[in-house]
């Protein structure tokens, strides 16, 4: 065996070390058991009470620095049951205006949930109520009052982009530890996109509570407190002017209002309509109005511009024409006939009757079904693919360009993606190879299996007004104490057509608009005497009902401010409802007033939804 | 003292038996009176934790009772095979283990759930008694002590995957075995010396420890070669480099911060410096030298360890050790409502089954890793003052039983006891009273818990098993 006698002596070292970790241990014990009296102070009668300091939520302003949504204060009894001594229920449940049975229901959960930890017993109590109580706040130990905001709003608009907030589900408890039960969270729109920078930090006070209920001081002279921090304003980039403006035209219609900012992706307004008032959803009244408005046939709640998936009708032609300038199966001085419609192999799509034959830019302005199905056909039947399924693919990886068939990534949630066939669909619903380019043909005038959400029509209306590329539209253009808001919605996306291209397609959306009477353009009504617009009608079909009113515009032509989608269910042709609504629209934001309020009247009088014309 | 080949119940040590089962008796009476409920008063009552806990205190009986029927000879010859089994479950734990708080550190094996780590940790004593007691193995050459330090480290980076860090960290205390084995003192000091550069550099910015570390080098360099010039020399060497760092940066427009243009500038030095300490043999400077970058380096690695390897929770228990950061709700809140727990139990306690801090949830883990608290606050500063003494006593016997073997591979068995029960108590009992980051490690013998409870026991009972054969040892 070997020795290592030599190290016995370390034998002292090491049970002196843990010896003196000891002795140390020891003394911390007598300064905390023995000593110090504040712990025995603040545990014996078990009354620490955490405070927490709820920050304001952060303001929202529109982009002219109108303020939009601010907060307004109101109070939470809170209950600690553990603390709870026997209380005359009756003069409680007169003193807050609460039926008594709510009370010992609501005392009896809070016992449920934890005896210890604080539980709200009464929600958003008025100031006035709140006054009476704190006077005899002593009655009652174990409860007291926690300040709370709710949000109030200055204007009463824009209710789906702006969202709303509500308590915390146990769901979102479990898993983020930030919140707890009773905390407040944005739910849906930017209140719920941009919950972190809006909601702040919460802070925690912690006090001395005497067995009379009255507070006796800080805990340790505050050095357990946290400041609450205050959320960040931020300021949206929607138009508070133009968004009334389009709730008020889009009022007793179903349908959608998208209009961008063409240059920065900003959304100008957002208009799903019917809408609801942000206001029914605050506090206490949501337990009322919440119901109904789910119930609501029209779904009010379901904001159709980021989630409902219309055909694009005829305005999918300029995307057509453009896919196949590129692809150089259509030039310009390209002629096809139209004899009221396409013929080829017993397939038959219909047009209205017009002079013929027409070059593009007159197809587009005249939205001739003929031209547009022959141009569908150049790009499937292409030479330079072996089969329809490469040339398929190649069609529908443009229109992903496009911004179509995935969700654009705006910044609001609950974003859908659209619809975009692939050739599995086909596939599935002939066989493999049993279909080619005129069993598509419907898509060649954008009705069919297409579905585009209102924002991706006016992200389309952006990308041509930008001759080529689109930023991802958002709602949001500036957060208080930020340098820049997301750094994805500064990045130009490119479709990957050429902007000579894009100079055609707007040609024929000009002349849509400003072609001389007696031409054949469709949405003359659309004209504004000193601003040039471009836009394009479609008409989508529906199958439960009367046709969607479809328009896409922007303005003005050389200098795009302003991109914009309309529409208008079961409102018939582009140009009776969609068209008309984009041109007032654009009127409003470029000049600020409106001139023809004849055809403000006229919209303004219709109404879709109780199935009768007021005119 | 009277001994008989053949009745081993003769030479047994009693007096350590003794103190175990008051050591477990006593937790039993804490975890009944910190997970007591009035509608389930039986002791026995198998839905409580303490039902639960009493009847794995009964089975360790069984456990203590089998250990001593083997001959010590089993527990020599089998350490290598136990200890390859407990690599291959924790191996196993991380394919097909529970995951339970975060860490996949249980196996159910028919309902029942065992946490491989505990049995790892007796393995390992018993490899390294085994490996310490080879008659060719010494500490004082480096390849055994890297070996040795191998049969550590392994278990401890299985454990660590899991991630349970606190099991992982408890490795640490075999170093007081290595210690005792014949560790150079030298190896000790600079790794507590590492230590305290960690905390200081948590604490303060590093640029600043960065040049406390050079000053405190070149101050070392003079007093111990005497040589002023020399030292004056390097100091204008290293700063005429940095110098011509910075500036060079800077007319480059380059961003440099103070601390790069310090660590580049030692490097440079080095370079410039190599053939003078090589020629004039400065073996001392060279070491100090070399010492000196380890020290830097290690400065910045603790940042990136910390920011990058540590989980969240666990940063911040580390922050509220050290006060940079104060949570009463979050982390802190354990530690906080631990302390007030304590605290509020003064001199005499407020009496057994009467503490209202630890009742129901206020401290979290109370049964488990907080079962002190109950300690604390029922039974006062006696209670916990008592508490402390008698596991000082019971370490201080198993080091002296530890010390009295003649064989090598008890002693070092022994010493691997008393270093992993020291570990768990000091740790435990430092993190409730928030002198120590929360690890959550149990208190050996006190808290709640199958696994530890049984692993403990066998820690123990294979020492006391050996200790009673330690005439007639011949290993």
């Amino acid at each position: 065996m070997k020795d290592t006698s030599q190290y016995a002596g370390r034998r002292y070292v090491v049970a002196g070390l843990v010896i003196l970790i000891a002795l140390i241990y020891i003394v911390r014990l007598l300064t905390i058991q023995v000593l110090d009296k504040s712990y025995r102070l603040s545990a014996s009668n078990n009354v620490l009470r955490h405070i927490t300091q709820y920050p304001a939520r952060g303001l929202i302003y529109d982009r002219n620095h109108t303020l939009i949504v601010s907060n307004e204060a109101a109070y939470d009894l809170m209950v600690i049951p553990s603390q709870v001594e026997s209380f005359d229920t009756a003069e409680f449940s007169a003193l807050l205006e609460v039926p008594e049975k709510d009370i010992r229901e609501g005392l009896r959960k809070a016992t449920v949930y934890s005896r210890l930890k604080a539980s709200i017993l009464v929600k958003q109590i008025p100031a006035v109520t709140y006054a009476r109580l704190s006077e005899k706040m002593y009655k009652y130990p174990g409860f007291y009052v926690q300040p709370r905001t709710l949000r109030y709003y200055n204007r009463h608009l824009a209710a789906h982009m702006l969202g709303y907030v509500g308590e915390v589900t146990e769901k979102t408890i479990q898993k983020d530890p930030y919140y707890k039960m009773g905390d407040y969270i944005g739910i849906s729109g930017i209140e719920r996109s941009y919950e972190k920078e809006l909601r702040g930090r919460k802070g925690v006070k912690i006090y001395l509570v005497d067995v009379h209920n009255r507070i006796k001081g800080s805990y340790r002279h505050g050095r357990y407190d946290t400041a609450a921090v205050v959320g960040a304003n931020l300021t949206a980039s929607f138009d508070a002017g133009l968004q009334a403006y389009g709730e008020y035209l889009m009022n007793n219609k179903v349908g959608s209002i998208v209009a961008l900012e063409p240059a920065t992706g900003e959304v100008l307004c957002m208009v799903s309509s019917p809408g609801y008032d942000p206001e029914l959803l605050v506090g206490r009244n949501r337990r009322t109005y919440f119901p109904a408005l789910v119930q609501d046939t029209l779904k009010p709640l379901f904001n159709r511009a980021i989630m409902a998936s219309y055909p694009p009708g005829s305005t999918f032609k300029v995307v057509n024409a453009l896919i196949g300038l590129q692809e150089k199966v259509l030039y310009p001085s390209y002629k096809y006939e139209c004899h009221a419609g396409y013929y080829a192999a017993g397939v038959h799509v219909g047009c209205h009757i017009h002079r013929s034959p027409l070059n593009l830019v007159e197809a587009i302005q005249i939205s001739c079904n003929a031209y547009f199905c022959n141009v569908f056909r150049n790009i499937l039947d292409d030479p330079k693919f072996p089969t329809i399924y490469q040339s398929f693919e190649n069609w529908k990886h443009h229109l992903e360009m496009f911004g179509f068939g995935h969700p654009l990534g705006i910044d609001l949630p609950n974003e859908l993606s659209g619809y975009l066939p692939d050739t599995s669909y086909y596939d599935r619903y002939y066989h493999k190879n049993g279909w080619s380019s005129l069993t598509l043909i419907s898509m060649a005038i954008g009705q069919g299996e297409l579905g585009f959400t209102p924002l991706q029509m006016a992200n389309l209306a952006a990308t041509v007004a930008n001759r080529g590329y689109y930023l991802t539209p958002h709602v949001v253009k500036e957060i208080e104490g930020r340098d820049s808001i997301n750094r994805r919605f500064r990045e130009e996306h490119l479709v990957g057509i050429d902007r000579k291209y894009f100079d055609i397609a707007v040609e024929g959306m000009d002349r849509v608009v400003n072609g001389e009477p007696g031409s054949g353009s469709t949405a003359r009504i659309a004209h504004i005497p000193d601003i040039r617009v471009c836009g394009k009608t479609g008409t989508a079909q529906n199958p439960h009902g009367k046709d969607h009113s479809i328009f896409m515009a922007f303005a003005p032509k050389d200098t795009p401010r302003i991109a914009i989608s309309v529409y208008v269910e079961n409102g018939g042709f582009g140009a009776t409802y969609a068209a008309p609504i984009a041109s007032l629209m654009i009127e409003k934001y470029l000049k600020g007033k409106i001139t023809r309020t004849w055809l403000e009247d006229y919209i303004r009088k219709t109404d879709l939804i109780h199935g009768e014309k007021q005119k | 003292m009277e001994r008989s080949r053949n009745n081993i119940l003769g030479r047994i040590d009693w007096l350590t038996v003794l103190m175990y089962l008051l050591l477990v008796t006593f937790g039993l009476i804490n975890i009944y009176s910190s997970a007591y409920n009035e509608a389930h008063p039986r002791l026995f009552d198998f839905s409580m934790r303490y039902g639960k806990q009493f009847y794995w205190i009964l089975l360790t009986l069984v456990i203590a009772t089998v250990i001593l029927a083997l001959h010590p000879r089993f527990y020599y010859f089998f350490a290598w095979p136990l200890y390859l089994l407990s690599l291959l479950l924790l191996v196993m734990v991380l394919v097909i283990g529970a995951t339970i708080h975060g860490s996949t550190s249980w196996i159910s094996v028919a309902g029942v759930h065992i946490q491989p780590s505990e049995f790892a940790k007796v393995a390992t004593a018993l490899v390294l008694a085994r490996y310490l007691s080879e008659y060719n193995v010494t500490l004082e050459h480096f390849r055994d002590l890297v070996k040795a330090s191998l049969i550590i480290i392994a278990p401890a980076a299985l454990i660590m995957l899991q991630p349970d860090m606190g099991s992982a960290f408890v490795f640490i205390a075999f170093i007081l075995v290595l210690y005792r084995e014949g560790l150079r003192a030298e190896v000790l000091l600079i790794g507590f010396l590492f230590i305290v550069l960690f905390i200081i550099t948590l604490i303060v910015d590093k640029t600043i420890v960065l040049g406390i570390l050079l000053g405190l080098a070149l101050l070392i360099h003079l007093l111990v070669e005497k040589k002023p010039l020399l030292t004056v020399k390097g100091a204008v060497i290293l700063v005429a480099t940095g110098g011509i760092l910075w500036l060079g940066m800077t007319l480059l427009h380059k961003g440099i911060s103070l601390y790069t243009v310090i660590f580049l500038s030692l490097l440079a030095g080095t370079v410039i410096l190599l053939p003078f300490i090589y020629r004039l043999k400065l073996v001392r400077t060279a070491i100090l030298y070399g010492v000196l970058i380890l020290a830097m380096l290690f400065t910045f690695s603790v940042n990136y360890v910390f920011n990058n390897i540590l989980e969240p929770h666990q940063r911040t228990r580390i922050n509220i050790v050290l006060g940079i950061e104060s949570d009463p709700y979050g982390s802190g809140y354990n530690v906080n409502q631990s302390k007030i727990a304590i605290g509020s139990g003064g001199f005499t306690g407020k009496g057994f089954l009467r503490g209202t801090q630890t009742k129901f949830n206020f401290v979290p883990e109370q049964s488990t890793d907080f079962i002190f608290c109950t300690v604390g606050e029922e039974w006062g500063f006696l209670g916990t003052f008592g508490v402390i003494a008698f596991y000082i006593l019971f370490l201080m016997r198993i080091l002296y039983l530890a010390e009295r073997q003649r064989s090598a591979f008890s002693r070092v068995y022994g010493y691997s006891v008393f270093s992993l029960f020291s570990f768990h108590v000091l740790v435990n009992i430092g993190m409730t009273i928030g002198l120590f980051p929360v690890i959550g490690i149990p208190l050996p013998f006190f808290s709640y818990g199958g696994s530890s409870l049984w692993a403990f026991t066998i820690l123990l009972f294979i020492f006391i098993r050996l200790d009673a054969d330690r005439l007639e040892m011949t290993f």
